[in-house]
């Protein structure tokens, strides 16, 4: 206990030039098409943002989000198809039952359901797209450094 | 290790201008297994490609990385360019550090850092990558064209003279579509329905083509290739194949008092009808909502009267079941009903009419014989006033559409011309916000209207229409002049916004094919693939996939034909090799997989496994390959980790994951 709050003071200075690290899970059909069109029109959004391509929203294992918390990401967000528009017909509605069961999970943990979200972006949506990811960095920012869920033996 | 090679491309200044491709070069090249890390200014170009295949020569590459464009853009291309090479093309993966990078951050350092970071996660992937292989799927040489009017008429006929066999599914009684509505044509003057009906008939008289006319898609399974269809035949209580059109019961039917679509309910049509004179197929349809023999058992006229015995009261839908190679959309558009207008008074004056309700009023074949009238007083109209952009170009999302309609500046000049030509006496003026001309010989065309005819054109929108004393009084604004204007009009014509018809949203969602915010149909890319649809398979012809005029419509219905035509003429598709596979020996035969896969890709059987020396026959999954999609929904379901998918493995995503966490 000791130890945590002494490591916690000695972050405080540290933490005036935090970014977050956030990594968007993006469905290849819509989002991170939506994604590409947001870069073609030159929407900006925080560059700690990166983006994993994926066939479609239900390929995300929750096993991948926890990996990203836990290898130091401090946001995690899955992009999908809208629900209806799915190239897979319902990967996108598996994918929203499984992070609802999830985001439960990770707030009955204590972790601030804030910092894992889930948006629908179609190919077309890239001024959304851009929208969702300025507004998730800036929760990001407000919520600071994830510690709960980050494996220590993982820390530089 | 597999020996990797690191491609950084500056894609001219579009990457290299903020993201600095020398030090992510450099510091990729760090990265374990990376044989050769060098940077070019245009990856994509034959000297690029050919960098990237000397280097896989002489430095025995067994993987690539290319930093570059979004792999929707080039994936294609640097796969073909790696196997001229004779390697696998799926040991390529491609960061993206332009669309997802460059293009969307302004500062240079941590654009650079994302890019190394992007990078770094495409080697950690491609680290794992393994040899993929396409297996070929046979191709079903049929096409379905979903429309019948000028976009799927062209695109039927084009695929049809190719040789192949087309099926054509129109939800009205008759193919045509607008066109067949209207009466000239911009900026010509064609007759419109001298062009149209003979294509019509062509369509009709063709042996490859079959009209499911008053018909709908009902279902859609498979994919490119092998697409299956169920198509519902409504039931128009007329056998069509006895019936001759003779038009015999359409004279005697007593139920006269229905409003009559194809001339925008203008006039009235009998409960049996045959749409127009020149309709394909020239068959009667019932309409049993007005059929006295529907409503009260009586009457039975049309059935005594039918000397070919086609009236059938008891017909039943009919279920045709179909596999096609691919699917043409071409569902088209509507204009919208500007209900939602009350400053125009269009809900109240019958003197108030959309742009197509008045091509009708104007038509030698519509309910005045193009004898043009007042509605309420059946006078000729002293002036027209034509306000523009009505539903267009607007920012009130409940009665507007953001696009410009396109077509909407033409017509309007096409429609004073006609009216001008035919009565000179008639004043005509058009409130506008812009003229849009662009478009060959539009210019000219509009010009005309204002030079020649003596059409009054006034930029500015129309405040209020009120009904005045024997005519309406209409209130606008003249921006130019800085000056209100009231004046009267006896008949006010609309140009309504036009939307993409409703069938379309339930089509694109069964097809999987995605929609615009406007429910238009996307394309693959705006500008090299503007007939496809993203999903393999699915093309585009005309208004479905944004407003556009007649000859474009015809461009990319033969456009979207000449696609459909390259997939028809080869025997065989390479199917996507990143699918799902299931590993016996982990597989507890739970089958929750099969319960979530949309394809039904995955059955089960008992299968002689051999686990830590122990010989046992299990029930395991197996994975159909020409099935399978790839979407991965099996591999997060499976409690029990066997099923992974190629391509987009488990343990390729946690390394991408690891990599960006870094």
């Amino acid at each position: 206990m000791q130890l945590t709050e002494e490591k916690t003071a000695g972050e405080t200075a540290v933490e005036e030039e935090y970014t977050p690290l956030i990594v968007a899970f993006c469905c290849n059909w819509c989002s991170y098409s939506g994604a590409d069109t947001a870069g073609s029109s030159r929407f900006q959004y925080p560059a700690n943002i990166k983006i994993v391509r994926v066939p479609c929203s239900g390929r995300v294992n929750p096993l991948f989000i926890l990996r990203a918390f836990q290898r130091g990401a401090d946001g995690v967000i899955i992009c999908g198809c809208h629900p209806g528009d799915c190239h897979y017909t319902t990967g996108n509605y598996y994918a929203r039952r499984r992070m609802t069961l999830l985001f439960s999970m990770l707030d009955y943990l204590g972790i601030e359901p804030e910092r894992i979200r889930m948006e629908w972006v179609s190919a077309a949506e890239g001024a959304k797209f851009a929208a969702v990811m300025n507004d998730f960095a800036a929760t990001i920012n407000r919520l600071g450094k994830n510690r709960k869920l980050r494996d220590l033996r993982c820390a530089k | 290790m597999q020996r990797i090679g690191v491609f950084v491309c500056w894609c001219g200044s579009n990457i290299a201008a903020t993201v600095d491709v020398k030090a992510v070069a450099e510091a990729l090249g760090k990265q374990p297994g990376v044989v050769v890390s060098k940077d070019y200014q245009y990856m994509c170009s034959a000297s690029g490609q050919n960098l990237i295949r000397e280097a896989i020569r002489d430095s025995r590459l067994d993987a690539v990385v290319i930093c570059a464009c979004s792999p929707h853009m080039h994936e294609a291309t640097f796969r073909k360019c790696v196997s001229a090479e004779g390697m696998n093309p799926y040991m390529l993966e491609i960061a993206n550090i332009r669309e997802q990078d460059s293009w969307v951050h302004k500062d240079r350092k941590a654009a650079t850092e994302k890019a190394i970071s992007l990078g770094t996660a495409a080697i950690a992937k491609v680290q794992l990558n393994a040899p993929l292989f396409e297996s070929p799927n046979p191709v079903t040489k049929r096409a379905l064209v979903i429309g019948g009017g000028i976009a799927g008429m062209q695109t039927a006929l084009d695929i049809a003279e190719a040789g192949f066999k087309v099926d054509i599914v129109e939800q009205k009684p008759t193919i045509g579509g607008k066109m067949a509505q209207l009466d000239k044509t911009f900026p010509t003057l064609d007759c419109s329905s001298c062009i149209v009906t003979p294509k019509m008939v062509d369509v009709g008289a063709n042996e490859n083509i079959t009209i499911y006319s008053y018909s709908e898609v009902e279902k859609v399974s498979g994919f490119i290739g092998s697409f299956h269809a169920t198509i519902k035949q409504k039931p128009r209580y007329v056998d069509a194949t006895k019936c001759t059109g003779c038009g015999l019961c359409t004279t005697k039917c007593p139920s006269k008092r229905n409003l009559n679509e194809f001339n925008m309910n203008l006039n009235m049509r009998p409960a049996i009808y045959i749409p127009f004179a020149q309709a394909v197929p020239l068959v009667a349809t019932l309409d049993p909502t007005a059929c006295i023999h529907f409503k009260t058992g009586k009457c039975g006229l049309c059935q005594k009267v039918c000397e070919a015995g086609a009236i059938d009261y008891d017909q039943q839908p009919t279920y045709i079941e179909q596999d096609y190679g691919a699917i043409v959309l071409a569902t088209g558009y509507n204009q919208i009903k500007p209900t939602k207008f009350d400053e125009y008074l269009y809900n109240n004056s019958p003197d108030v009419v959309t742009s197509l309700e008045f091509e009708r009023m104007m038509s030698a074949s519509g309910p005045t014989a193009g004898d043009l009238r007042v509605p309420s007083t059946g006078k000729r109209p002293r002036n027209i006033v034509f306000i523009q952009c009505v539903g267009s170009r607007g920012k009130d999302t409940c009665r507007e559409k953001p696009y410009c309609s396109k077509v909407c500046c033409m017509y309007t000049a096409k429609h004073t011309i006609l009216v001008k030509d035919h009565w000179p006496e008639v004043d005509c003026t058009v409130f506008y916000i812009d003229v849009r001309t662009p478009g060959k010989n539009f210019d000219e065309f509009y010009r005309r209207a204002v030079e020649e005819y003596g059409v009054h054109y006034i930029k500015g929108m129309v405040g209020k229409v009120e009904q005045g004393d024997g005519c309406l009084k209409v209130q606008a604004s003249d921006l130019l002049n800085n000056r209100q204007i009231h004046m009267n009009a006896d008949l006010v014509v609309l140009a309504a916004a036009v939307e993409p018809d409703p069938s379309a949203r339930h089509l694109g969602t069964m097809l999987t094919a995605s929609m615009d915010t406007n429910d238009f149909f996307s394309e693959a890319h705006a500008k090299l693939r503007p007939v496809e649809s993203p999903t393999a398979g699915i093309y585009l012809a005309g208004m479905c996939q944004g407003p556009k005029d007649i000859p474009e419509t015809v461009a990319q219905a033969s456009a979207a034909a000449s696609k459909v035509i390259g997939l028809l003429s080869k025997d065989h598709l390479m199917s996507n090799p990143c699918i799902a596979h299931s590993d016996p020996t982990l597989c507890n035969g739970c089958s929750q997989c099969t319960n979530v896969c949309a394809y039904g890709a995955i059955s089960y059987q008992d299968q002689m496994v051999v686990y830590k020396g122990v010989r046992e026959t299990r029930r395991v999954a197996v994975v159909n390959e020409a099935v399978c999609q790839g979407c991965g929904a099996c591999t997060v379901t499976c409690p029990s980790g066997a099923m992974d998918l190629r391509g987009f493995a488990n343990n390729q995503i946690m390394a991408e994951v690891d990599a960006i966490c870094n």
